[in-house]
């Protein structure tokens, strides 16, 4: 019997699906579910990783409050690191120990709040067009299209120069609402493939309305998700406000790692071997976004859970054969 | 034509003795236990059973295709060659395996449909099979070759440079069976291959295996949950109940007298279409145990 | 008497199908009408493809229909507001994945609790979550307790699948559309599943519309069969005249290409024979 073409299926028309992979079956852990089942699993990646962020966290919280003030500019100008000035001074006179304290402070809040605009503007139009689908769908991704195209960074640079003061506030708004379109292409598409599960039709049938199916039924699912481009996107504020600054667009009256860099520059740091000026704040930058890159990496086993397990398998597998006299 | 003349010469293909699968997860798990059948040459072996018996893991297992976590503890496996020689599959290493793989034993595997690379087309992949395994065949031949394979399976041959999604789900699984058959295997292991499948797709398929299987010869473990069509097609059959073969036989004594309390029990799970077994689904009294 | 039956009325279901820059409509369903009724099943036959899933959807107002009418109680079904709220505590869907259709995040007495907080809206928590146990009992889900704080990976395929069942009852249903309901379970528990759905349709008497591509339950577990083809019903009639006495050529063609083990070496025989001659 000969069968024709495949015919264009309408939608939602499949054979019977096969049962779940017996590998699957198996392999699966009988995790403890809901938030529970969220949080990444204790592994050297994420501890090395809490440990890095924490550690810079509390740097920032309590530094400020250890240190002298960053602007007390009676200190000797361009000290190395002493016993008085653990990391020494700028060509100002400023104790950059103090300096840095504040920066991580001031960095920390611009990642924050940039990261945290960025994740609304994303969920907005990313869960939100990938759910509803049609013209609104549309629309909302005409948009998020525009702002993909537009470089992040030099479009806030260009919003930065119409303002002749910025504060901390305004940086981080300007890269917040510059950095959240890749983030709302992801989340878009996995709400299109949530939208169209039996137990998102399941809730509709049941009657509840979309707004609730949303926020119970594909939200949670989402979350890992949304945790790990929070974190992208607290990198990428605070990389970009690093930038910005050291063009000079940054935050006018804040102290940020990025105004600390830019004083280095300006004040010819590299030229007079003042290394204790711009090493510690670079440094910093780096180690967290190495930290928030490797709780991303554990966050992405919660997303992928084969990546957890295949590496997983393969060394019980060989512990087992040995200990079995049989061949792998 | 009787059913109980040998189908197949009483020469076995295929033995396997006594093995064991594990999947070393905590606490490891026995998906197959001791488990231990032959193979004729020619013919038709239905393994029956549900999700979770082992029917799977023991098909990989033949074929030394297990993955991590699964691990072969124990047992025999031998190949009885169309040449004489006996070949220990457990044995093989990688260069003899490569070889050995597809050119004497090849396999259908369950989402078969699934199974092609959507961005290569059938002809690519056919091709694919001959460069691993025949690296001399010049391209005209493998054209021939493929064209030949895809008309055996009831493919039209000018078909063979479509890509999967240009062919419906029966006709992939079609070309899925034309690939196994690339080489002239003496086995051919098939996993839930109709599956997926409407059931009039399903009996074209089924047919074409048959149709095959009298011209090539070879002999095939036909891997499903169905009972019913494997009692219609195979010529013996073992049921398989967590890791274990509970019942092996010809197809005419599962059917009428089955032996073990579960091969009963599947039997009775599927109501009969035209007689009157099953029929107390509606009025609610007890399915017969 | 008042008339309380589900009624579909010359469905008809267009989809417009984009690939590149032409548009062709496929009918995946066309001119379809059948009545359900309390205490009765109906079941509709067909392969993928041939429309059942759509009708399915249409009638869970999941989809809306190009035209034709779906009729509660001889008036008008609504679709939107109040009408489509009343017409869901009236009409509810068992899905055919029981590993798709429960949330993995939710445990299994949310899945119950919000149906009957959406749709008995008076009362208390305490009473919403009675009520679920109860639920859960009937779908023989016992201790219900135990059950209840679980999550649906940790149930099997048929535990699931009673879940969903207690699921579609909560709203105090009086239509079941099942869809498949138990092709994906494993065959041993399909029967006990199918015998909880006609247990729950008598004590309900539920109107049921059961879905599926298997004759051989289709036989045994309606009343009354449809065999859809490609978006038309071909044959309808009682379910044991169809199946014994098919009048229309797709149904012999279906009956025909069904496994049936009275059959053991017939195929083989038939090849032979062809190969033959």
């Amino acid at each position: 019997m000969s069968e024709t073409t495949a015919t264009a299926t309408a939608p939602h028309t499949a054979p019977t699906a096969l049962p779940p992979d017996t590998v699957a079956l198996v392999t699966q852990r009988r995790a403890r579910g809901g938030f529970r089942a969220m949080l990444p699993r204790p592994s050297a990646k994420l501890v090395i990783g809490l440990m890095l962020v924490s550690a810079i966290v509390l740097f920032g919280i309590l530094g400020p409050l250890m240190t002298q003030n960053p602007r007390d500019s009676q200190n000797a100008a361009l000290e190395p690191p002493s016993a008085e000035h653990l990391l020494g001074t700028s060509k100002l006179g400023y104790d950059v120990l103090a300096q840095l304290a504040h920066g991580t402070q001031g960095s920390l809040l611009v990642g924050i709040v940039a990261g945290g605009i960025a994740v609304v503007l994303s969920l907005f139009f990313g869960i939100l067009a990938g759910y509803l689908g049609g013209w609104r769908d549309e629309v909302l991704s005409l948009v998020t299209n525009i702002m993909l195209v537009i470089p992040g960074l030099p479009l806030a640079m260009v919003i930065a120069t119409y303002f002749s003061s910025r504060s901390w506030l305004l940086v981080a708004i300007v890269l917040g609402i510059t950095c959240w379109a890749g983030s709302a292409v992801v989340l878009r598409t996995q709400a299109r493939s949530l939208r169209s599960r039996d137990y998102v039709y399941a809730a509709k049938v049941a009657g509840e309305k979309s707004f609730r199916v949303i926020l119970v039924e594909i939200m949670p699912n989402l979350l890992p998700l949304l945790a790990a481009q929070f974190l992208f996107a607290i990198i990428f504020a605070i990389l970009g406000e690093a930038g910005l600054s050291y063009l000079g667009l940054g935050a006018t009256d804040s102290i940020t790692w990025g105004t600390i860099l830019n004083d280095a520059q300006s004040g010819q740091a590299l030229g007079t071997g003042a290394w204790w000026w711009f090493v510690p704040p670079g440094v910093l930058i780096a180690l967290l976004g190495c930290g928030l890159s490797l709780i991303n990496f554990s966050i992405d086993e919660i997303i992928n859970p084969k990546l957890r397990v295949a590496p997983e398998a393969a060394r019980r597998v060989r512990r087992a054969a040995k200990s079995k006299g049989v061949l792998a | 034509m009787i059913a109980s003349d040998a189908v197949h010469t009483s020469e076995a293909v295929l033995t396997a003795s006594g093995v064991s699968i594990e999947y070393e997860v905590e606490p490891p798990v026995k998906a197959v236990r001791n488990v231990s059948l032959t193979l004729h040459r020619g013919e038709i072996l239905g393994l029956a059973g549900e999700s979770g018996c082992g029917k799977t893991t023991l098909a990989y297992g033949l074929n030394r295709l297990l993955k991590a976590p699964a691990l072969m503890t124990s047992g025999e496996i031998t190949f009885h060659d169309r040449g004489g020689d006996d070949i220990d599959i457990v044995g093989l290493r990688s260069e003899q395996l490569r070889a050995f793989r597809w050119d004497k034993i090849s396999m259908v595997f369950q989402g078969a449909m699934n199974s092609l690379n959507p961005v290569i087309s059938v002809k690519a992949q056919i091709f694919d099979v001959f460069d691993t395994h025949r690296p001399g065949m010049s391209r005209r031949d493998k054209t021939a070759r493929a064209e030949e394979l895809l008309g055996l399976v009831g493919v039209d041959p000018a078909r063979l440079s479509s890509f999967p999604h240009e062919l419906s789900g029966g006709m992939r699984q079609r070309v899925m069976i034309a690939m196994a058959l690339a080489l002239d295997p003496q086995v051919m292991i098939m996993d839930e291959p109709t599956t997926a499948l409407d059931v009039v797709v399903q009996r074209g398929i089924i047919r074409e295996i048959m149709r095959l299987r009298e011209r090539l010869g070879f002999a095939v473990i036909f891997i499903t949950h169905d009972l019913p069509m494997l009692i219609e097609i195979s010529d013996r059959i073992a049921v398989m109940l967590q890791g274990e073969i509970v019942e092996q036989g010809t197809a005419e004594e599962i059917y009428r007298t089955p032996q073990h309390e579960y091969t009963k029990k599947l039997l009775s799970s599927f109501p009969s279409l035209r007689g009157e077994r099953g029929g107390f689904v509606r009025s609610g009294a007890e399915v017969a145990r | 008497m008042s008339v309380r039956t589900l009624e579909a009325r010359n469905l008809v279901k267009d989809f417009r199908l984009r690939s590149g820059l032409k548009t062709t409509i496929l009918h995946a369903v066309k001119d379809v009408s059948f009545t359900l009724e309390p205490g009765k099943t109906v079941a509709l036959v067909g392969e993928s493809g041939s429309g059942k899933s759509t009708i399915a959807r249409m009638l869970m107002k999941l989809e809306t229909p190009t035209s034709g009418e779906i009729l509660i109680d001889g008036a008008r079904s609504g679709d939107g507001g109040r009408a489509l709220e009343r017409y869901r505590s009236d009409v509810q869907m068992v899905f055919q994945d029981p590993f798709a259709s429960l949330n993995p995040f939710h445990t299994i007495i949310h899945h119950l609790e919000r149906p009957l907080r959406i749709h008995h809206r008076g009362l208390s928590a305490a009473q919403v979550r009675e009520k679920a146990l109860d639920l859960l009992e009937r779908v023989r889900l016992s201790p219900a307790e135990s059950f209840a704080e679980r999550r649906p990976h940790e149930l099997s395929g048929g535990q699931r699948q009673r879940v969903a069942i207690a699921r579609a009852l909560a709203p105090g249903a009086r239509f079941i559309v099942a869809d498949e309901p138990v092709s994906m379970l494993d065959v041993s528990i399909r029967l006990g599943v199918l015998n909880l759905l006609a247990e729950l349709q008598r004590e309900e008497q539920l109107g049921v519309l059961y879905i599926t591509h298997d004759l051989a339950t289709a036989r045994h577990f309606s009343d009354e069969i449809l065999v859809m083809y490609r978006g038309d019903i071909v044959e309808r009639g009682a379910a044991d005249d169809v199946i014994l006495n098919p009048q229309h050529d797709y149904t012999k063609t279906l009956l025909a290409a069904a496994p049936e083990p009275e059959n053991f070496g017939r195929l083989r025989d038939e090849v032979r024979a062809e190969l033959a001659g």
